[in-house]
């Protein structure tokens, strides 16, 4: 405990994060059990969840420092081989923000997704789309001190899935971000404005509020496309909030 | 009336099958995008403490072990204080806390080894069990899991987390059984008989 001098080396100095989370609001995301999404059937947990307020556990959460990133590991066209993966160019962008609206800087956003063609390099997939040998499929970076941050990439193709007998999946990027604690640790879907497959989509219709899918769909941002070149879409992401009182934390009996 | 004005979470979304893609890419077989898979372990050379291995599956509500199952784990180390952020002063340098975990493609089973935590502050000062935070995401999980791994040798009864557990007997899916020296067992079972005690904390 007495050597800080180490850790100061390998991690990105960041503020001491304190203050509880925001209490997670259960009806804005997707139940457990959700028959449309047969796969959520008999991995939904029956029993209620034990909800208390978060600890230490919650509210501290891992680091990671920009040194960790390579030069094109948010460049998903370009990071398989050096050689450019087929498709529609497009920037994606946004913002890491808390509930209260504050940009949550040096945190780690991860993206997967499928090819142009709408099939994913994993031996699990063995859809008719060809793999593209120069996609890859995965990048990463971390927000800057505002928050922000930016994928280039091919926009993914859509594809069907084994669910009912024809369920496809609207073009999506999967999406992993990391806060400043652990319990605010999320995994999403961006989805793409204008796409018809959203509304028939039963994993997006795992959410039960209109709004709350709203919340998943990119805006084409033509401010942010670069001309002859790619399109931009924007996507901002929320994660839970930490309440700050001088009323926090009170002893026990108090 | 003023505005709040708060945002609104993001809704989660499942992880999906092909989770490896972008989290493990190594392990998928997908090399060459970045030299090491992120969280290969929570513990460096020279860590403090007791070192330890934990074994466990995922379970499903018909029984079966899940292979795409994928597990985060977060940690104090030895002494109780969590690497990085906590209020409360620097940890051990040679603990990261954090590990990311896959199951094994064919057999289903995952592997932690770490240092056993040591004790941590609930918020009202009275001290939590040592355990380890586990969050879980698959295909058919739609929102990640929170659960916890607490040790059959330690005094888990004072711990007012696991106070809050009003079924008395589930409280012990939170608990890894020591199957060896240094080594626990704690299988993780999503719905039904034996089903593991997950938070919303």
């Amino acid at each position: 405990m007495s050597d800080t001098s180490q850790t100061e080396s390998k991690v990105q100095p960041r503020p001491v994060s304190k203050g509880p989370l925001f209490f997670r609001d259960r009806d804005w995301h997707p139940a457990a059990y959700t028959p449309g999404y047969k796969t959520s059937m008999t991995r939904a947990p029956f029993r209620p969840l034990v909800a208390l307020g978060s600890t230490l556990s919650e509210e501290t959460g891992p680091a990671f420092g920009h040194s960790m990133i390579g030069e094109l590991d948010n460049n998903l066209i370009m990071n398989f081989t050096g050689q450019p993966a087929i498709g529609e160019r497009i920037i994606m962008h946004g913002r890491v923000l808390d509930e209260t609206g504050r940009g949550v800087p040096n945190v780690l956003v991860e993206i997967w997704q499928a090819n142009a063609g709408g099939r994913y390099r994993h031996k699990k997939d063995a859809y008719a789309a060809p793999l593209d040998p120069n996609f890859g499929g995965c990048g990463r970076t971390i927000s800057g001190a505002d928050g922000s941050y930016e994928f280039l990439t091919v926009r993914p193709g859509a594809y069907p899935w084994p669910n009912r007998v024809n369920d496809w999946r609207p073009m999506h990027i999967h999406i992993s971000v990391f806060g400043s604690g652990f319990g605010q640790r999320l995994i999403t879907q961006m989805y793409f404005e204008g796409d018809p497959l959203i509304a028939r989509c039963p994993i997006v219709k795992t959410i039960g509020s209109d709004r709350a899918i709203d919340a998943l769909v990119a805006p084409l941002d033509m401010n942010r496309a670069i001309p002859m070149d790619c399109l931009a879409y924007k996507f901002d992401i929320v994660l839970r909030g930490r309440r700050q009182s001088f009323f926090e934390n009170r002893k026990e009996g108090l | 009336m003023q505005q709040l004005d708060y945002l609104k979470e993001t809704p989660s979304q499942t992880a999906g099958p092909y989770v490896h893609i972008g989290l493990t890419p190594n392990k998928l077989g997908n090399d060459g995008i970045y030299p090491v898979d992120l969280g290969e372990s929570p513990i460096q050379n020279g860590a403090k403490g007791e070192v330890i291995t934990i074994v466990g599956t995922v379970r499903d509500g018909a029984g079966m072990v899940m292979r795409d199952a994928l597990i985060e784990s977060w940690q104090a180390d030895a002494h109780g204080i969590y690497p990085g952020n906590d209020p409360r002063g620097a940890a051990d340098p040679n603990v990261t806390g954090w590990a990311r975990i896959i199951a094994d493609f064919d057999s289903g089973e995952w592997t932690l080894r770490t240092v056993k935590p040591g004790r941590v502050p609930f918020p009202d000062g009275r001290m939590m069990a040592p355990h380890i935070a586990l969050w879980i995401v698959a295909r058919g999980i739609n929102l990640g899991l929170q659960t916890r791994i607490y040790f059959e040798d330690e005094d888990n009864d004072s711990c007012p987390v696991l106070q809050r557990i009003e079924h008395r007997p589930r409280v012990d899916t939170l608990i890894a059984k020591k199957t060896g020296d240094g080594v626990y067992r704690f299988d993780i079972v999503l719905q039904g008989e034996n089903e593991t005690v997950f938070f919303d904390m």
